[in-house]
């Protein structure tokens, strides 16, 4: 699809110029009803889609990415635009430098639309958590596009951009990319640079794209990876063209199945599944089944160690270098004179609660809260560390299985896409939709989800998803086994 | 999937937690933290029928370690913007409330 674009642009069929005004015309029409953006970005899009004209023009060589517009999702630093992670604490923040990736995408010419809905500070499945309200699922709007990188799902999946940036914590690509019948890559930890990425838990964040085309996503992740002195847990040897490796070869490819995974499975994402292992193996694949004992701890030990680092991370948000600041009786939305009759003038301390109480939303204070529960004194060996002991378990079982396959197939979600509210009143439910994604997170493997045809409810045809997570670092096998089925996928 | 929490947390403990975190909370906000975080702890505690005995902690996934880089200094573009940011300034300082 980005080739297509970039075929279009050399052969003048279409200016860049014209490409991004489409866009934005298609989001006029679009948005009100699927609210995928929180902010549009016209003036920086113009500009680079100009420079590109203007190469063009000359006869310059012009990259693969060169004027193809995209959108980033709002967690991740802009240069100069607001940034606000969907939370009010950040209403009016504008970044002062740009993520690596951005740096990235910038000197490839890509052309930025907007910035993406998401769940405040990337904390939910499902973007209802998102403090200016949530984004619709394209295929269906009144259910949810999934989360937290809903938007950037959302906006890929209805013609809104033609790729996305999201970032994935537990789930927060693949979970909407299945729910929004697109493709969703979170590399290996570390592949990618999170240097300019609103951080949340730092040993699972990582940055990816969401895309409508295994090809795409390689063609986004060949640019944003790589090491960067920002970042010291980035990787190196990470900066390679990942499109050659797309032979839609597969033989002699050994793909574990976890036979645990498919009890009490929903029978339409089972019936999907078990087509795309029939698939894989008339391809030439070998398909085996594989056992992870430790990774059903994966989601307990996820909802330790997770909200443990967001609650060091957000505790910079506290209303003193910048964001919301509650610090005097005028600025409180809930002002009663009487109430605050007493306690004139207010403290510093106040102003950090203040700040944060009206600055952060249920969700964001319910994981701080816990995170700083499970960190305090008495309770550090019995959550924290022993979390992070079964994640040592956890790594060991795929180090083991990957002795034996090369990647893993599992569903993305265990159901297609729930409805807007059905899951809001209860947190646990709601961290259920990421337990096939977020094992992922714990161990670092790299992981994509695909679209694997669709199931009918209630007269919506709902996308479904597949999962396959491959070797630490060996983006390589996961790109090429997702691509594979791409081109051969199964017909419904 | 989900028993009924034996485990809760009291109210003065949600209280003391909120303190610690520096965030206000309310009384309704109290008791439905109250209620969740317990709920979510005592899910948690399945952790405790795993043998970790001789496990090694994991924290950083991939095992790089020690990563090190000249300490130099490099400049940010960013400065001014920056201090735009500033909630409240006087000149070019952040002003806050006195802390005593």
């Amino acid at each position: 699809m980005i080739r297509e674009l970039h075929k279009k642009l050399i052969s003048k069929e279409i200016t860049a110029v014209q490409l991004a005004e489409e866009y934005f015309a298609r989001i006029e029409n679009m948005d009100k009803a699927i609210h995928a953006y929180l902010t549009l970005t016209k003036e920086l899009a113009m500009e680079q889609a100009k420079k590109v004209d203007a190469k063009i023009a000359v006869g310059e060589e012009i990259g693969i990415l060169e004027g193809i517009p995209g959108a980033i999702k709002d967690n991740i630093c802009v240069q100069g635009i607001r940034t606000t992670a969907a939370s009010k604490i950040l209403d009016n923040y504008v970044a002062p430098y740009d993520a690596t990736v951005i740096t990235k995408l910038k000197e490839a010419g890509a052309v930025i639309l907007g910035k993406t809905n998401l769940d405040e500070f990337a904390m939910g499945s499902s973007t209802e958590n998102s403090a200016y309200g949530p984004v619709k699922n394209p295929h269906d709007l009144e259910r949810v596009p999934g989360g937290s990188s809903g938007g950037s799902a959302a906006a890929v999946a209805s013609d809104e951009a033609m790729w996305s940036l999201g970032t994935d914590t537990g789930g927060s690509i693949r979970q909407p990319a299945a729910f929004c019948g697109v493709v969703g890559l979170k590399p290996t930890y570390g592949r990618v640079s999170r240097y300019g990425a609103i951080a949340m838990g730092s040993s699972l964040d990582q940055i990816g794209a969401i895309t409508k085309t295994v090809e795409d996503a390689a063609i986004i992740l060949s640019i944003i990876a790589g090491a960067d002195r920002m970042d010291s847990t980035s990787a190196k040897s990470g900066d390679k063209d990942y499109t050659k490796y797309l032979t839609g070869e597969v033989k002699g490819l050994r793909i574990g199945i976890v036979k645990d995974y498919f009890q009490d499975l929903n029978a339409d994402v089972r019936a999907s599944l078990e087509k795309v292992i029939e698939t894989y193996k008339k391809l030439g694949a070998e398909v085996k089944e594989i056992e992870l004992p430790m990774a059903k701890y994966s989601l307990s030990v996820y909802y330790i160690i997770m909200p443990c680092e967001v609650s060091s991370n957000l505790a910079k948000f506290d209303g003193i270098k910048y964001g919301l600041r509650i610090n005097d009786a005028n600025d409180d939305p809930n002002f009663s004179a009487k109430e605050d009759a007493n306690c004139l003038p207010r403290t510093l301390l106040e102003t950090y609660l203040d700040s944060r109480r009206y600055g952060l939303g249920a969700e964001v204070k319910r994981r701080i809260m816990l995170g700083t529960y499970a960190l305090s004194s008495g309770y550090y060996e019995a959550y924290y560390l022993r979390a992070q002991k079964v994640r040592t378990l956890i790594k060991k079982d795929f180090e083991k299985a990957f002795q034996e396959v090369d990647l893993i197939l599992t569903p993305t979600t265990p159901t297609p896409a729930f409805k807007l509210g059905e899951k809001t009143d209860n947190p646990l439910e709601m961290y259920l939709a990421d337990i096939f994604t977020v094992t992922a997170n714990i161990v670092g493997v790299p992981a994509i989800s695909v679209p694997c045809g669709s199931v009918e409810v209630e007269g919506k045809k709902l996308p479904l998803g597949f999962q396959l997570m491959g070797k630490w670092f060996d983006e390589e096998n996961l790109l090429r086994a997702a691509h594979a089925y791409e081109i051969h996928p199964h017909t419904n | 999937m989900f028993h009924v929490s034996c485990f809760m947390l009291s109210k003065d403990e949600i209280k003391h937690i909120a303190g610690l975190a520096r965030v206000g909370l309310d009384e309704r906000e109290i008791k439905k933290y109250q209620k969740d975080m317990s709920s979510i702890l005592d899910w948690v505690e399945q952790l405790k029928e795993v043998d970790i005995t001789g496990v090694e902690p994991t924290a950083h996934i991939t095992g790089s370690e020690n990563v090190a880089r000249e300490d130099g200094e490099y400049d940010f573009p960013g400065k001014s913007e920056i201090v735009a940011l500033f909630p409240d300034k006087k000149d070019n300082f952040d002003k806050v409330k006195s802390i005593l």
